[in-house]
């Protein structure tokens, strides 16, 4: 260390301070203990986020929280529990006429993925899973139109039923198709929002479609 | 440290290494002593493993439980350690040829200049693809672009599963979306690498993605048709719309692909073939998935009908009874 002993700092490099650093807020601090927390708040907390999104799609505005903090659960408990009430909704309890369970999933999540592929090729500027996640919650005015229906279908399966069905499947259909262009359409081009709202209106017009023609064995 | 710790006291157990190190600055290496095992003989490598093991044996009833678990981890552990890490190369070497496989081919910027289309320019090709071109000497341009083909035949699924379901149609191996998917994806792909491999047989000039494009878009009458045709049950209606806008779809194909083709046998071919797919495929979606009232067949055939096969519905204003016994008495008299 001979060598050493000759060297110098100069004067006006400061060379005493504080050496912590402040930190700006304590959260992420407080996720990264989120393990020690009780089962119940992890939960509550999920299911809070999942029941704001749910607020935003039935009142659209434009806001960017169900952008920011996407999820899917929301999207798999509305896909899952509109599979299951669409399910076995054949005239004949022998052969399949209703679509199973296993296609009603297949497609709503190839459908979401198709319109995903779509405005992202079209030049989008939303992510893969941001989309994924608009397009199922907006699924939710047509699983309450689905569960209208059944219980009209329970009261009776007649003209007037069909009609009662026909505009509240078209009304929640309109409101679904409004709700997520109101979040998809703002990442596009401009000029291009014709080009990506036309496979969101077949996608739900299809669940419509599906919802609508549902009658019970 | 601890798995180094153990790796030291593997190496010095083995003592072969050591004893050779040791022996001053010779640079003559006996061989004999080596344990470079690359290369090897089976008969070394027995030997190698015996003393290894002779090694862990020793040292297995005379330690303690440290140096037992240390010496368990360091020659095993030695070897367990190379194998490891053998398969963490593995591990990385793979990972960063599948990221470099996907980033190149399930890019899907690959696509992108195919879907760079305005909506005025969408709404302009559809109204032109009824219309067919007059000028067939020299080529006619093709835009190759999928965002409209794509479109259009999700429509057609869109549209077959509302004429599928307003017909009550039956379809015993198989789903109706699965169907309905099928046939117009089945159609539009299938027939377009049919109508491209005659192209390239025939020499004509044109791309795939040209033939896609221009195959989708002849199904823009296809969709206008049925969508009308499914919901005005008008049989004289359907073939008047067959023709007139099957027939000017199929046209405007037609004069494009003669207008990129030399000789007359192989425009005939190339022609002919596209102009019959096309018309048949109108017809065939019409009367598969159509409502058709066959009450009588229905009656008289009963419970063994072949599979995929048509289940009328019940005409609403005339009672299923009275149908039946008209039939049957129908039948008789004959």
């Amino acid at each position: 260390f001979a060598g050493l002993a000759d060297v110098s700092i100069s004067e006006d490099i400061p060379v005493e301070g504080e050496i912590s650093v402040p930190v700006g807020s304590h959260s992420p601090d407080e996720d990264y203990s989120t393990l020690d927390e009780p089962v119940k708040d992890t939960i509550m907390r999920d299911l809070k986020a999942v029941g704001k999104k749910f607020v935003h799609v039935m009142y659209p505005k434009k806001s960017s929280a169900l952008l920011r903090d996407w999820d899917l659960w929301g999207p798999l408990v509305l896909c899952v529990s509109l599979a299951l009430m669409l399910q076995g909704g054949s005239a004949d309890s022998k052969e399949d006429g209703g679509p199973q369970f296993a296609e009603v999933f297949v497609i709503i999540w190839f459908g979401a993925v198709v319109i995903t592929l779509n405005s992202k090729l079209l030049g989008g500027t939303i992510s893969f899973f941001q989309s994924l996640c608009v397009l199922g919650y907006c699924v939710l005015p047509l699983t309450v139109a689905m569960l209208v229906c059944r219980l009209v279908l329970l009261a009776g399966s007649g003209t007037v039923s069909f009609i009662v069905r026909l505009i509240v499947v078209m009304a929640m259909f309109g409101w679904s198709t409004l709700a997520s262009t109101a979040f998809l359409a703002d990442s596009q081009p401009p000029n291009r929002k014709a080009l990506v709202v036309y496979p969101i209106f077949l996608f739900y017009f299809v669940i419509s479609w599906m919802i609508l023609t549902f009658t019970p064995q | 440290t601890g798995p180094s710790g153990t790796v030291r006291s593997g190496a010095a157990e083995w003592g072969g290494f050591e004893d050779n190190m040791q022996g001053g600055g010779s640079a003559v290496i006996d061989m004999e002593n080596m344990d470079d095992t690359s290369g090897s003989s089976f008969e070394d490598m027995g030997e190698m493993h015996q003393r290894m093991k002779e090694e862990e044996e020793d040292d297995g009833e005379a330690g303690g439980a440290d140096e037992e678990d240390g010496e368990f981890l360091g020659v095993k552990g030695l070897r367990g350690q190379l194998g490891r890490q053998v398969a963490d190369q593995v591990w990385q070497v793979g990972k960063r040829q599948a990221s470099k496989a996907f980033s190149l081919y399930a890019n899907i910027d690959i696509l992108r200049p195919y879907f760079d289309v305005e909506p005025v320019q969408v709404r302009a090709r559809l109204l032109e693809s009824m219309i067919p071109v007059k000028m067939i000497n020299f080529p006619q341009k093709i835009a190759g672009e999928l965002y409209g083909p794509l479109m259009l035949v999700f429509t057609l699924v869109a549209i077959l599963l509302h004429g599928m379901k307003t017909s009550d149609t039956i379809i015993r191996e198989g789903t109706l979306m699965g169907t309905a998917i099928g046939t117009c994806f089945g159609y539009w792909l299938g027939v377009s690498s049919f109508i491209y491999f005659l192209a390239y047989l025939c020499n004509a000039q044109i791309t795939m993605v040209q033939m896609l494009s221009l195959l989708g878009y002849g199904l823009f009458g296809h969709c206008i048709t049925l969508f009308v045709t499914y919901n005005i049950h008008f049989h004289s209606l359907f073939y008047i719309f067959w023709l007139v806008l099957g027939g000017l779809s199929t046209l405007r194909m037609v004069a494009v692909l003669v207008s990129r083709t030399v000789g007359h046998t192989q425009r005939l071919i190339l022609c002919g073939t596209l102009a019959a797919l096309h018309m048949l495929f109108l017809l065939y979606l019409h009367f598969a998935y159509h409502k058709v009232v066959e009450g009588i067949l229905d009656t008289l055939e009963g419970p063994n009908m072949p599979p995929f096969q048509r289940v009328a519905r019940d005409i609403p204003a005339v009672p299923n009874a009275v149908l039946n016994t008209t039939a049957k008495a129908v039948a008789l008299t004959l």
